[in-house]
């Protein structure tokens, strides 16, 4: 089981509570998220379903490597965190 | 009479009514989050488009003037497929196949039927009110709308979208920078109009392309649909003949630059334009905030003065930042300054509504 966790400035548009799901890369998370919150799809990823150009992904503390695909892979107990990449200012 | 007045700006939704011989603010909506489009429908529903920055854009809708608001779909561009190059042609940076902006939404008088333009530049139709958006394919596939490139935006896009009120197949986009287009089958073929525009940004031989024009707003009369009005980069343009060929106007003063331009919805000879400093500098002539108001066909101008600041005021008036109300009488405007003004009398005096609103993007009159 691998968990995710929302920015609580996501929160203020759409119900996304953390959760623990079964899943071996950062895609396979996300798409199970989305079934039970397919709100939240939209917030995280563009048309092309690439993460948005100004959403920072971090697994177990590391920086998403494959925004485009989202091909990381996950380990037992790996954590997600989904927040707003700033830039600057 | 006018009923409400809807602004949307870098801080979300106001909502305006007339209350005796004043008009208030009813309802501040959706604050703190910018709101680049709003349209008011007959039935009464108010829609939104917002731009969230770091989520993208989300559209909501309004059944009770604006005190609740559910989520609606977004339109969504195709999914690209492997292997396809496109490019802004200045650039030569990936055009993304994703919704950056809502620049124009239109109700058609078919029932059920919007028009939605965006950046990058896309045309989307719904039929269902907006239960469900489609992007307007003979459009975005056009070899010429690989031409088209960015204008104020890091990339083109549609910012009018006009609907003939007698026959709501006939459609026209204008493009920030692509020139005016024009389908008269529901968006299934488009033609380039606009002979005649004029774009002193490109190079002499190419100034009179049609498709490197940069209209920055384009409206028709209601009335006498043929008849065009368009407040270009390079100046006013006028046509009457559906926009197909367009005449230059260099009559207006103080200035022929600016971004907004609405018609008379019944006289297609009366317009109004908000005009500033050509054309990098973009801040009213002298720091007086004027209208300017042609009454027959731009043969000549009036310089409205009336109730605006005529000194030290830098106020930007973008293109949707303008709108004429359907009683023909009532037109209000609201800056990059946050300040919003009406005029009940086709702008001989004009009344301060706010001085104190986030920079506004857009003024509309609900229908």
């Amino acid at each position: 089981m691998a968990s995710v966790h929302f920015t609580q400035n996501l929160a203020r548009h759409t119900d996304c509570p953390t959760a623990e799901l079964p899943a071996s890369t950062v895609a396979e998370l996300l798409e199970r998220y989305f079934e039970r919150w397919p709100a939240v799809r939209d917030f995280v990823l563009d048309d092309q379903g690439e993460v948005r150009k100004h959403v920072k992904v971090l697994v177990d503390g590391r920086n998403l490597r494959d925004r485009f695909k989202l091909t990381d892979t996950l380990d037992a107990g790996s954590e997600v965190y989904v927040f707003q990449a700033l830039s600057g200012g | 009479m006018a009923r409400q007045l809807i602004v949307g700006t870098r801080k979300g939704a106001f909502v305006l009514g007339r209350h005796g011989k004043e008009w208030r603010i009813e309802r501040a909506a959706l604050l703190g989050d910018p709101v680049s489009m709003v349209l008011g429908e007959a039935d009464g529903a108010l829609h939104v488009a917002q731009d969230l920055g770091h989520f993208g854009v989300k559209m909501k809708r309004s059944r009770d003037g604006g005190a609740t608001w559910e989520d609606r779909p977004v339109p969504k561009y195709p999914p690209k497929p492997e292997g396809v190059e496109d490019l802004d042609p200045t650039r030569r940076t990936p055009v993304p196949w994703d919704l950056k902006r809502v620049w124009a939404l239109e109700a058609s008088p078919r029932e059920g039927e919007l028009w939605c333009g965006t950046i990058p530049g896309a045309l989307f139709r719904s039929r269902d009110g907006g239960d469900s958006w489609q992007i307007v394919d003979s459009l975005w596939n056009h070899p010429g709308r690989k031409e088209w490139f960015g204008g104020g935006a890091d990339f083109p896009g549609i910012h009018s979208v006009l609907v003939d009120p007698n026959d709501p197949d006939v459609v026209k986009v204008g493009v920030s920078c692509g020139g005016l287009w024009s389908s008269r089958d529901a968006g299934v073929s488009w033609e380039l109009q606009g002979v005649g525009m004029r774009a002193a940004f490109m190079p002499p031989d190419q100034a009179l392309n049609p498709a490197f024009q940069d209209p920055h707003r384009v409206v028709q009369c209601p009335a006498a649909p043929e008849h065009v009005w368009i407040q270009h980069h390079n100046g006013i343009f006028r046509s009457t003949d559906g926009g197909r060929t367009c005449k230059e106007i260099d009559t207006a003063q103080p200035s022929s630059f600016g971004f907004a331009v609405v018609v008379h919805l019944e006289d297609p000879a009366t317009a109004w334009f908000v005009p500033g400093v050509k054309d990098e500098k973009r801040y009213p002539v002298d720091g007086a905030v004027v209208v300017t108001r042609t009454r027959d066909g731009a043969a000549s101008f009036d310089v409205l003065r009336e109730g605006l600041p005529q000194r030290h005021a830098y106020d930007v008036v973008y293109r949707h930042g303008l709108d004429i109300d359907a009683d023909g009488a009532t037109l209000a405007f609201g800056s990059t300054t946050g300040n919003l003004w009406l005029s009940e009398d086709q702008g001989d005096h004009w009344q301060q509504l706010s001085s104190s609103l986030p920079p506004i993007y857009c003024v509309r009159f609900a229908a």
